[in-house]
């Protein structure tokens, strides 16, 4: 039975792990909170579905086709709804991205209709394989290798070639960077694409996991994800990670526990009760104040 | 009195009528997040929570109690106000976005009790009887807004209001100076809790039915919203921003579904062309006493700074 849920709830959490670490790394970048990310995983998983459902293409490929088209959609948000934002203040940013958040879903519910898709049966053969006493299906496995996949080509990237140490340098110091000679538009935009590729895989595994795809699936992922890079600590990868599958376990195992209807609820109840005894996340950075 | 003013209402179309008291109360919820988010700089996420508290503290007074309807909302707005404390004080020792997040997460989870309360009737929503008052609910409304924008203002130029903007400036530097800063943050975020109480109390009402879902983030991202657009800071700012914003969704009507993707796009370009909100960095009284003559204006100003600089430069070689 434990088991049992710990696999459901690493398999849950490994999805908001991916949404996660978009917020987090373009929080690290330009500290803003990116509202339209959810908005990005949402339209990952609508490509998702339509390329297996209409282009009938292999599930990989089908995921890879949803990668792309989302980053391409990351860095024109970036463009045109971020960049001209970014001498004025954080918050008219924020205004900004939630703005966008609504154009998208909105675009999403005209364009794809009000009702909750499911994606064709057979686009990826579910076993049950039974292991001890709990029972895994193959469609868990698939997606905690992808993530994990997924996560492991992502810090492989920041942290072994050039563009990620562009990357860790201007979330350092964004001016310092620039005066280093680092194209600082062009890692900002790097970093948008990057966040919006994991987005688009994890809408893509969340669709075919609860086999619904809807317009409004974007807002509260997006917040439960945000909730967990905040959680690990904003700004940190590990704690992105950490966090979404932190809250990924809770989630399932309170749900396992009697409190379904209260499922939203625990999420943000673990958030505020860490932040109240770690006030900068698990894996957070301490603020240095100055005056 | 009461029949009067019933029957001047009568003369206006009740579609409109609705639109203004809708403004109305998206005036008050905006003059209270201002406090907190403008005036304070404690970034909240959440204030739809506190007008659903107030939404349904109010609803319950009415039907179990049949309270009349000042004493109820001045009773919410303390309940309202106490909730908000009670939070605020383990809360805002977290500074920036961590609390941004932590306003939002308290917010879900009062929807989600709410969803789950008898006394609220879960997720069916209460209906909410007609106050007895003999004054319409609508006058009253607009006299809470004015009442509202009298006493923010009272705040902006008081002692209590300079603190405020002392700790939304540096908060170190408001405490080196004798400032207790945590102690001025939970009373900033207990007013603007009354505030939207109060606002959610009147909503309540005047609608006649609610549901905790109608009180989710999207609700906080309008308020949010709107102290934004209008300037951060700014009375006059929000409440053009709340007219503007709780007008433009009835104004749009035409567009029919394509209403919110206007409306968005709205957001984008607003921020885009006037990134500090309408009215941010104008002082409207200043505005207004510019146009009287009784102060120099803009132009006049900046030549006399001028020319008091080139001196400076001048004395200094």
């Amino acid at each position: 039975m434990f088991f049992q849920q710990l696999i459901n709830g690493i398999a849950l959490g490994s999805t908001y792990a991916l949404i996660a670490l978009g917020y987090t790394m373009v929080y690290g970048i330009i500290t803003l909170i990116n509202f339209a990310h959810g908005e990005i995983y949402m339209v990952g998983a609508f490509v998702g579905l339509f390329a297996t459902a209409i282009l009938k293409v292999n599930f990989f490929i089908a995921m890879l086709i949803a990668m792309l088209v989302c980053v391409l959609l990351g860095v024109l948000v970036e463009r045109i709804a971020y960049r001209p934002l970014r001498k004025s203040s954080r918050l008219s940013a924020l205004i900004s991205a939630i703005g966008v958040s609504i154009f998208l879903s909105t675009l999403a519910q005209m364009l794809f209709g009000a009702n909750a898709k499911g994606y064709p049966e057979g686009v990826f053969p579910v076993k049950q394989i039974t292991i001890g006493s709990a029972e895994i299906s193959t469609l868990q496995l698939l997606i905690i290798a992808i993530s994990a996949t997924l996560m492991i080509a992502l810090e492989f990237i920041v942290h072994k070639t050039k563009i990620g140490k562009a990357m860790r340098a201007t979330s350092e110091d964004y001016n310092t960077a620039a005066l280093m000679g680092i194209n600082v538009n062009m890692v900002i935009s790097f970093t948008f694409a990057l966040g919006s590729a994991l987005a688009a895989a994890g809408g893509v595994l969340v669709g075919l996991l609860f086999n619904a795809v809807s317009f409004n699936m974007g807002l509260m992922a997006g917040l439960k994800a945000f909730a967990a890079a905040v959680l690990g600590g904003i700004g940190s990868i590990p704690g992105a990670m950490l966090g979404g599958l932190l809250l990924g376990v809770t989630e399932v195992g309170g749900v396992a526990l009697g409190f379904s209807s209260y499922r939203d609820a625990i999420a943000f109840a673990i958030l505020v009760l860490v932040l109240l005894v770690k006030p900068t996340g698990l894996l957070g950075r301490k603020i240095q104040k100055k005056v | 009195m009461g029949d009067f003013l019933q029957m001047l209402l009568g003369y206006i179309n009740p579609y409109y009528l609705q639109i203004i008291v809708n403004i109305g109360i998206g005036i008050i919820l905006a003059l209270g997040l201002n406090v907190v988010t403008g005036l304070t700089g404690q970034l909240s996420l959440g204030h739809a929570a506190f007008m659903s508290i107030g939404a349904f503290t109010s609803a319950v007074l009415t039907i179990k109690f049949g309270m009349p309807f000042s004493i109820n909302l001045i009773l919410t707005g303390f309940i309202t106000a106490g909730v908000a404390a009670l939070i605020g004080l383990p809360i805002l020792r977290l500074t920036g976005d961590y609390l941004a997040i932590c306003t939002l997460g308290f917010a879900e989870i009062v929807k989600v009790v709410f969803l789950n309360l008898d006394i609220t009737n879960r997720a069916l929503g209460l209906t909410v009887p007609a106050p007895n008052t003999t004054i319409p609910i609508a006058v009253v409304v607009w006299i809470v807004v004015i009442l509202t924008i009298v006493c923010v203002s009272f705040i902006h130029s008081s002692r209590f209001g300079r603190a405020l903007m002392a700790v939304r400036g540096d908060e170190i530097a408001a405490e080196a100076m004798g400032i207790n800063v945590t102690l001025y943050k939970v009373q900033s975020f207990a007013l603007g809790a009354f505030i939207a109480g109060v606002g959610g109390g009147l909503y309540a009402h005047f609608m006649g039915y609610i549901n905790p879902s109608d009180f989710g983030f999207l609700k906080s991202v309008d308020i949010l919203s709107m102290v934004v657009l209008g300037g951060l800071g700014s009375i006059t700012g929000s409440v053009i921003g709340a007219t503007i914003l709780s007008a433009a969704p009835e104004f749009l009507r035409f567009m029919a579904s394509y209403r919110m993707l206007v409306y968005g796009g709205l957001l984008v370009g607003m921020m885009i062309f006037r990134p500090n909100g309408l009215m941010g960095g104008i002082s409207f009284t200043g505005l207004v006493l510019r146009a009287l003559g009784r102060k120099p204006h803009l132009k006049t100003i900046m030549e006399q700074k001028s020319s008091e600089t080139s001196r400076s430069d001048n004395g200094d070689t």
